[in-house]
This record gives C-alpha cells, structure tokens and sequence, in this order.
C-alpha cells in the first residue's frame, strides 16, 4: 500500500472507467460543453482554412490534417472520455492497435497503388499485349 | 482469497495485482467489447477511405470533387451531427442518472440532428445522381458514394437503434440492461462523428 500512496491520491473515485461514461451529471454536462466548444472551433478553423486565401496553398492538406486529427482526439477526450488514467489501459491499447491497423491499410494502399501506377504497363498498352 | 471476494472494489485498489482482481463487472466488459467493434468498424472505414484515396483523381474526363460540392451544405450536415454527438452525450448523462424526461427530450434532439444530417445529405446524392453524376459515372464517384454512403448507412441504423432504446426505456425502464445498450449507443454515435471529421476533411475540404 506505501509504495502506492502517490496512485491512491491521483486516482478519482469519480473517474470514468469505460469509453463513453460519465460519472456525474454536472461535471460530465462540464466535459461535454468544453468538448463541444473545442470540437467547433476545430471545425470553424478546418472550413475557414480551406475557403480562405490567407493560407498557403501548398500547406493547406498538412493543416487541414493537423487540425482534423486534433479534434479526434477532442472528441476522444471529452466524448469518448479515453484518458490516460490506469483503468483505462485497455482501451488505450485497443485505440492504439486500431490506429496502427488503419494507419497500415490507407498508407500500405497509397504506397502500393503508387509503385503500380509508376512502374506498371497502362491500361491501354496491356489491353493490346492481349490481343 | 479474500482478494476475489471484493472485486467489486478491486478497481479502486492498487495494492492488488491485476491477475488477483477478479472478472471485472459487466458494465465495463461491455463498454470494452462495444470499443473493439467500433474500431474494428472504424477499420473498414479506413478501407473505404483508402479506395477513395487512390480513387480520387480517377474521374473517367467527368467532374472532379472541386466541382461537385457544396461547402455550406457540408458545414450545416457538420454542425448537425456535431450538435448530435453532444445531445447524445446528455442522453447518456441523464439516462444515468435516470431522468427520464432529460432522456427522452435528449434523444429526441439527437434523433432530429441526425435526421436533418441524413436529408441533407439524401439531397445532396440525388442532386448529384440527377446531374449525370451518379456512383457509375466513374471509380471517384464510385469511391465517394461508397464512402459517404456507407458512413451515411451507419446514421440510419444508429436512428432505429436510438428508437429501439427509447422503447425499451419506456417499456423496461432504466434496468442495468437498458443502461449498457444506452451507453454502447452513446459510444456508436460519438465514433460516427469521429468518421464524419475524416469525410469531411479528406472528402469535401480536400477536394481539388
């Protein structure tokens, strides 16, 4: 129990132990109302960008990217409630292999599409190798 | 193995290991069995996404995104299914706290803003199908019919799912069953708006 002393005081008995739950009426209306703020500003942000001539041009897809993550993980945050609390080692880990697998498929596909579109015979030139 | 006994309160103890603790309770299986299917949803989503992206410039010499869509309808179906998330949100409070009428007031909104979502988006297909410029006229359209569409089905299905549970809260009540469907949809919802912001930041914002 000493070796824990600094857990057992970080850790809060109203703390949501699964995605999604909330504790508290009052402070979980709290979460959600800062989630939803911070959400509409990203999203503000992310449809200004795109229309405004102020950004350059060529950043705009890293922007448009940055932003877009970052309100993944506000909805994360403060919808899904994931933290980084010790009860929530699960779904952390969950989060981060299905992140990693879809991460491999959208990228592994870009790159190998890619490399085929690069390096193999157009489509016109093998539809006459058949004949 | 007076460890397993309490299990009910293992959760708050640090000083028992893990492998001592005991099942953990249903809510919390259940709250963890419902996150891998919807990251194993969000990971055929991811499929889609990777279609559309090796897709998008194959447009057949017809329009390109830059020329079909419309930002401002974009924008509203965005703020409506955002507004969704967070009344969804409030039906899950209230429902756990069993207020039935901030349950029902709650879900009704959230029912309303996912609706609106899915006629604005309704509207903008046939519009595009009516111009000529349906899921057959080339692989991009076909990849954006087949993302957003499919994103599009979700809602659907999340709309009956939300009258189903509003029917069960009427007719069963707020019993713990009741209460982990309720939250297993809240967790649906939330990870729908979570896909929306890949749509609509790859698909619509990053049109050229």
């Amino acid at each position: 129990m000493s070796d824990h002393t600094t857990e057992d005081l970080n850790y809060d008995e109203s703390h949501p132990a699964t995605p999604g739950e909330a504790s508290d009426y009052k402070t979980g209306l709290k979460m959600y109302a800062v989630g939803l703020l911070l959400a509409a500003i990203l999203t503000g942000i992310s449809f200004w960008a795109a229309e405004s001539p102020l950004i350059w041009s060529p950043s705009l897809p890293a922007l448009l990217a940055a932003l877009a993550i970052g309100q993944m993980g506000v909805h994360l945050v403060f919808f899904l409630h994931i933290s980084s609390g010790p009860e929530s080692t699960n779904n952390i880990l969950a989060l981060t292999f299905g992140t990693f697998v879809v991460a491999l498929v959208i990228f592994g596909s870009l790159i190998i599409m890619s490399n085929l579109y690069a390096n193999g015979i157009p489509m016109s030139q093998l539809l006459q190798l058949q004949r | 193995m007076s460890t397993v006994i309490h299990h009910s309160h293992a959760a708050d103890d640090f000083s028992i290991p893990y492998a001592k603790r005991g099942p953990s309770e249903t809510r919390v299986l259940v709250g963890y069995g419902f996150w891998l299917f919807l990251l194993t949803d969000i990971i055929i989503f991811s499929a889609m996404f990777a279609s559309y992206a090796v897709l998008v410039n194959h447009t057949a010499d017809g329009p390109k995104g830059v020329q079909l869509f419309d930002r401002t309808d974009v924008l509203l179906e965005t703020v409506f299914l955002l507004l969704s998330s967070f009344t969804c949100g409030i039906m899950a409070l209230a429902s756990a706290a069993e207020n039935r009428i901030h349950t029902y007031l709650s879900a009704g909104a959230t029912f309303v803003l996912g609706a609106g979502f899915l006629v604005l988006e309704l509207m903008e297909f046939s519009h595009m199908i009516s111009a000529g410029t349906g899921p057959s006229r080339s692989a991009f359209l076909s990849a954006f019919f087949g993302l957003v569409g499919m994103h599009g089905i979700h809602v659907f299905l999340g709309l009956i799912w939300l009258m189903v549970m509003m029917v069960q809260v009427q007719t069963i009540g707020f019993s713990k069953m009741v209460q982990r469907r309720l939250h297993c949809f809240n967790l649906f919802w939330h990870a729908l708006d979570i896909v929306w912001i890949g749509v609509f930041t790859i698909v619509y914002l990053g049109a050229k």
